[in-house]
């Protein structure tokens, strides 16, 4: 059992680093964004600009903070 | 989305995993014997290509709207992070070309499989081959076009490993991290395109609306590279004298 849990756990951390990276903050940001994206537009607000914008800054807050 | 634009994106996303393994396989064949880092780098490649053919073939059941929202979110989070990584190698090392990676000569056997050369090559070949996989099986799906994204990646090794048999300093020089800024744009936008389509909202001049996002991430790392090349030259402003003292 322990044998299996450990591969799980490696292969999650895997897939982990190899889609999210080194800063999570970047992949929280974008799953904030088009969760707010969709209300927008359920309530009738065009918002598709809001992704491409949330994500130019995402990525220049973690240069910043990963220097 | 037409297939000529899933060909590109793919071809060039690719390139950029490519041109690393090419290098990696040349290098460990150069100096252990080229044998064993055949059966290496085709053991790879053979485990990349039943990856694309299984999760292509299991995600072709999801219903489109769901597959973009989820291929394209994590295609825009994998964007991102070639982005960021692209625009801080650029920043620090302009247009430079990667360099040769090296493997040790020591105890290469006269005869039979040399696993070094195996192990190295089917390493350098399956871990760089999984970021192109996951590119090959999240565009080609979005897109409705896998064999499209298949054939791209597969145009990319071929011209690359081709450019790297026969011209080995040619592959190192290519600039691989301008080019991985130029596929994070491409990856980033696309995955912001799929994204937000799939939430079933619509884009402002639909398919055309790609070419203004890539614009967009474009012109942000370009301002971050500069950006960060100007704070890297800006000179430490002067303490005044004696400030020193007791620190």
């Amino acid at each position: 059992m322990s044998v299996i849990l450990r591969w799980l756990t490696g292969f999650g951390r895997f897939w982990y680093g190899f889609v999210v990276g080194d800063d999570w903050t970047v992949a929280a940001t974008v799953a904030v964004a088009l969760a707010a994206t969709w209300l927008l537009h359920t309530t009738g607000v065009a918002a598709w600009w809001l992704p491409p914008v949330a994500a130019v800054l995402a990525v220049g807050v973690s240069l910043r903070r990963t220097r | 989305m037409s297939h000529s634009s899933v060909f590109v994106v793919t071809f060039l996303g690719a390139a950029v995993e490519v041109i690393e393994m090419v290098v990696i396989v040349v290098g460990v064949g150069s100096v252990r014997g080229w044998r064993s880092t055949w059966f290496g780098a085709a053991a790879g490649l053979g485990v990349l290509a039943v990856l694309v053919l299984a999760f292509g073939t299991a995600l072709r059941a999801v219903p489109i709207g769901v597959l973009r929202v989820v291929v394209g979110s994590l295609l825009l989070v994998f964007g991102l992070q070639w982005l960021r990584k692209g625009i801080r190698r650029v920043s620090v090392n302009g247009l430079r070309g990667m360099g040769e990676r090296s493997a040790s000569a020591e105890g290469v056997p006269a005869s039979g499989v040399d696993w070094t050369a195996f192990v190295l090559s089917f390493k350098g070949v399956l871990l760089e081959g999984l970021e192109v996989a996951f590119i090959v099986v999240s565009v080609g799906l979005a897109a409705r076009a896998l064999v499209t994204a298949a054939v791209g990646a597969a145009a990319a090794f071929v011209a690359l490993a081709g450019a790297g048999l026969l011209a080995r300093g040619l592959v190192q020089r290519i600039p691989r991290s301008a080019l991985q800024l130029a596929v994070g744009t491409l990856l980033s936008s696309f995955g912001t395109f799929w994204a937000v389509q799939g939430l079933g909202i619509g884009w402002p001049g639909e398919d055309g609306a790609i070419l203004g996002l890539v614009g967009w991430y474009l012109l942000a790392a370009a301002c971050y590279v500069w950006l960060l090349r100007h704070r890297a030259h800006r000179p430490a402003v002067q303490e005044p004298a004696g400030q020193e003292v007791g620190r």
